[in-house]
């Protein structure tokens, strides 16, 4: 055998702490990766992959570094070649495509410039031939219209051409390994399935190997031959990715698997208790990693760290192999079948129009009108029943919700509730009894969340504006709303910083609770939490409608997560309903061209 | 107050932040307990030649007058401080008031106050400041009230920048939804989470308010003679610098080592709450 392109061995990654305990980002990483191979490393937030993913071209964040180990790219180490070295390195032998390209690219610079500071660089062409290469790799990308593409700036192309691009321009430099962070995260799922088709190609075609990080098994599953989870610092499991998909053995993996709403599933997905070890914890630690949130965990696991064994092809770190590959210890929950809804209807909009400015004066002097973002929307939603509102990027998903919730004016159209509220107008003309019955949910927990108040507080606060109750009687129904949202009541006095994600849209959930709505609006609020801490979230949401009957509006990008929790469905593009009708319908026989095809990008 | 103390740990826990903290603290103290330490009155004068160095009865000599330098040293910070300690308060009440409205509301409103701000902003405010002492004379309360109001101008712009900010956070919006009132958004919702900025600006207001004060005493508006002032004293004495330099070193150093070390506080504060967000480059 060759030598391996690139080997890692016992990398460990992360800084020196408090009374000079090693603080581990990445802990004990062994990887060898031979020349056109593509490996994905799949984890959840904090798990370290993005810094081991740098490391291997010699970077570390800022306040990281080596603390032990070595990496060596064809026999060279990144971090001891002399500048001049690493240079031609990084660009030349190696080439990062990064998350955002829309961020990694100078906006005031046209992509000419760009790419041809690359060519400058990393290739031996005369300048006169910079040019044909230009558009030589922009063919090879499928850019449409090469030539318009080199003299336009960053912001002129759409997210998925400046990823395009990205790779463009990774490629200038004929590397030999490809290292890929999150390079599709957030792009549309049609964009999405394009990106990721041409990645597969271009490893075919040019043999370049490709480290491919992402929180998302099932995009890795797209490119990627080998597979490597990533936990709390350390790679779990590696091996083909295949075995790794059908067969999982390390218990972290198989609970992953088993975490992902998928489409057409029988059952719900099953979350995995508890939090990931922090760094701060991982030198301390003597045992397993994953010990803590194990099923199977043993006093071994606890006492010992478990070595890398070999299972045919592949390795797995787990003292427990033998009752993890008997399976049987993650039942997940049946779906239950919709609820018996009846028709009593609890909200409906009809004809509803949005537009975000007013014509300005020179626009109504010619008889001109902005363009609407949401146009002749109807719906109405029952009591207890759960709609979902999919589409991509701009087709007015989330303005149709923040004009339900009062926070965006509308056009035309209304929206009534009980068939009593008027919800037509903005949030200062409603009575605080209908604006009561409606409570909002964002998307990131992180933004929503005062972080200057106690959970507590932030409780407490529809309570007194809503209901006259006494003080005793508030602290217990802070209690019980921490309670019902699964949290301990010891939470109360923490501030949103000291708690994860999945525990701050748990808060933000238990606020929406306290004002006793009869209508939750969810705006994406699952798409910032791991998908083990979203399967929590999206299991919390039917108990609490089986409980109160509280209807919910789930706007979603992600399908499978909309068949799993939603009855019915509407399907919106370009601000406007392409479909609409119950969930197990639509998904199963979609109608619109539009629905076939955001169903056939679903990895 | 235990946000108190955890703001003042988070000064000193750095070496510059213990040094500026010791500093403002000594002068404070001074300032407070001076009439008791000093060893002669601040308009005593000494019957002896003028511009004595330094001796064993006057440790920092005697200044024109014949007056001891050490006393009126010792003494001169006080209106200086009374005045712009109070001065800043104001203008970093009034000057917040209306940047979080401005922020907040946005619109006409906003363009009504960062208008007018621009017109003060245009108005050079020493020669205003003079032409406010000519009419209505420098007692105190006159200096707390103009400087108040012409460094809050600056604190407008600061606190409407910082508004805008938060105003897009999803928990404003999470407010609005709810139905909270504008006053209750701005007050629970917008100014807890400005605040550290407001207290950053105002640490920078207050050094650069003691300069101003100190500039109008040296051109002879701030304080009255014979009250001791630091710019007062550098203003008469230093004719007779190259002759007698302790009448105005003094003064100097004090002034300075105040202002040095509410620089050093503001800096180490703004580090602390996480205001001032430099860090080593990238690369």
């Amino acid at each position: 055998m060759t030598a391996p392109l690139l080997s890692i061995e016992n990398l460990s990654i992360g800084f020196t702490g408090l009374n000079d305990q090693p603080v581990f980002i990445v802990r004990d990483v062994n990887l060898t990766l031979a020349a056109g191979e593509t490996l994905g490393l799949v984890g959840e937030s904090g798990c370290g992959k993005s810094s081991l993913l740098l490391a291997m071209m010699g970077y570390y964040k800022q306040g990281l570094g080596r603390l032990r180990g070595g990496i060596a790219y064809d026999g060279q180490d990144p971090g001891l070649v002399s500048p001049q070295q690493l240079q031609a390195l990084r660009g030349g032998g190696m080439a990062l495509i990064p998350q955002n390209a829309g961020q990694a690219l100078t906006p005031t610079l046209r992509i000419k410039a760009q790419m041809v500071e690359v060519l400058r660089l990393h290739s031996d062409l005369a300048p006169g031939a910079w040019q044909a290469r230009c558009l030589a790799l922009f063919e090879r990308v499928k850019l449409p219209d090469p030539e318009q593409m080199l003299n336009r700036y960053p912001h002129e192309l759409s997210g998925g051409q400046q990823q395009r691009v990205a790779i463009a321009m990774a490629l200038a430099g004929e590397p030999d390994l490809l290292l890929l962070d999150e390079p599709t995260t957030g792009l549309d799922v049609t964009t999405q399935v394009g990106v990721l088709a041409l990645l597969q190609e271009i490893c075919q075609d040019l043999n370049t190997a490709m480290v491919y990080v992402s929180h998302d098994i099932q995009v890795i599953s797209q490119v990627c031959n080998q597979i490597a989870i990533m936990y709390a610092g350390e790679i779990v499991e590696m091996g083909p990715r295949a075995d790794l998909l059908t067969q999982p053995v390390h218990p972290y993996t198989q609970g992953l698997l088993a975490s992902i709403p998928r489409l057409n599933q029988q059952t719900l997905p099953h979350p995995i208790a508890g939090e990931m070890l922090q760094p701060v914890h991982r030198g301390s630690n003597v045992g397993c990693g994953y010990a803590g949130r194990c099923p199977l965990a043993t006093d071994q696991c606890r006492a010992t760290a478990p070595l890398a064994q070999p299972i045919a092809d592949r390795w797995v770190k787990c003292h427990e192999v033998t009752a993890a590959m008997a399976g049987e210890f993650i039942r997940p929950a049946q779906k239950l079948l919709a609820a018996n809804l009846g028709d009593r209807e609890l909200l409906s909009v009809a004809d509803l129009s949005i537009r975000y400015q007013a014509p300005t004066w020179l626009q109504s002097l010619r008889g001109q009108q902005p363009p609407a973002i949401v146009r002749a929307v109807s719906f109405g939603i029952q009591k207890g029943e759960i709609v979902g509102l999919v589409g991509e990027s701009g087709s007015g998903k989330s303005t149709i919700l923040k004009t339900i919730a009062g926070l965006q004016g509308s056009l035309s159209g209304r929206i009534t509730l009980s068939g009593t509220d008027d919800l037509t107008g903005p949030v200062e003309s409603r009575p605080r009894g209908s604006l009561r019955k409606v409570q909002l949910v964002f998307q990131n927990p992180d933004a929503s969340l005062n972080p200057r108040k106690t959970i507590g507080e932030i409780l407490r606060r529809p309570l007194e504006l809503y209901f006259d109750l006494a003080t005793g009687v508030m602290d217990q129904a802070v209690d019980a709303l921490l309670q019902r949202v699964n949290l301990p009541e010891s939470y109360k006095g923490r501030f949103p910083g000291q708690l994860s994600g999945g525990e701050k849209q748990r808060v933000a959930i238990a606020r929406a609770l306290a004002a006793k709505p009869e209508l939750i609006l969810c705006d994406e609020i699952t798409s910032a939490l791991d998908v083990s801490v979203q399967a929590a979230i999206l299991k919390l949401l039917l108990d609490l409608r089986a409980d109160s009957g509280v209807s919910l509006l789930f706007v979603s990008h992600d399908l499978a997560v909309v068949e799993t929790l939603c009855d019915s469905v509407l399907v919106l593009e370009g601000g406007e309903v392409r479909e609409a009708g119950l969930c197990a319908e639509v998904f199963k026989n979609p109608q619109h061209a539009y629905t076939q095809a955001l169903l056939a990008s679903v990895l | 107050m235990s946000s108190a103390v955890t703001i003042l740990k988070g000064v000193t826990a750095t070496r510059s932040g213990k040094i500026g903290v010791v500093l403002v603290g000594f002068h404070l103290l001074l300032a407070l307990v001076a009439p008791w330490l000093v060893p002669y009155e601040f308009d005593a004068q000494t019957a002896v030649i003028d511009h004595a160095g330094p001796s064993l009865a006057h440790w920092a000599g005697l200044d024109t007058l014949g007056r001891d330098v050490l006393t009126r040293t010792l003494l001169g910070g006080r209106e200086a401080l009374l005045v712009t300690i109070f001065g800043t308060g104001l203008a970093v009440v009034w000057g917040s008031f209306f940047g979080v409205l401005a922020g907040y509301l946005g619109g006409r409103i906003d363009e009504l106050i960062m208008r007018s701000v621009d017109i003060f902003l245009a108005i050079p405010w020493m020669i205003f400041l003079l032409l406010v002492i000519a009419s209505f004379g420098n007692a105190p309360m006159v200096m707390i009230l103009t400087l108040g109001f012409f460094y809050g101008i600056g604190v407008v712009r600061m606190a409407r920048a910082a508004t805008l900010e938060v105003v897009v956070k999803d928990y404003v919006l999470a407010a609005k939804a709810r139905g909270e009132r504008p006053l209750s958004i701005m007050m629970t919702e917008i100014l807890p989470n400005v605040r550290d900025v407001l207290m950053v600006e105002s640490a920078m207001r207050w050094s650069w308010m003691l300069l101003a004060f100190s500039a109008l005493s040296f051109l002879g508006f701030g304080v009255t003679p014979p009250t001791p002032d630091w710019g007062l004293m550098i203003a008469n004495s230093r004719i007779y610098l190259a002759l007698a330099p302790w009448p105005v070193l003094m003064p100097m150093i004090a002034l300075s080592s105040l202002i040095i070390g509410i620089n050093l506080t503001a800096d180490a504060l703004a580090k602390s709450l996480g205001v001032d967000k430099t860090t080593r480059a990238l690369v």
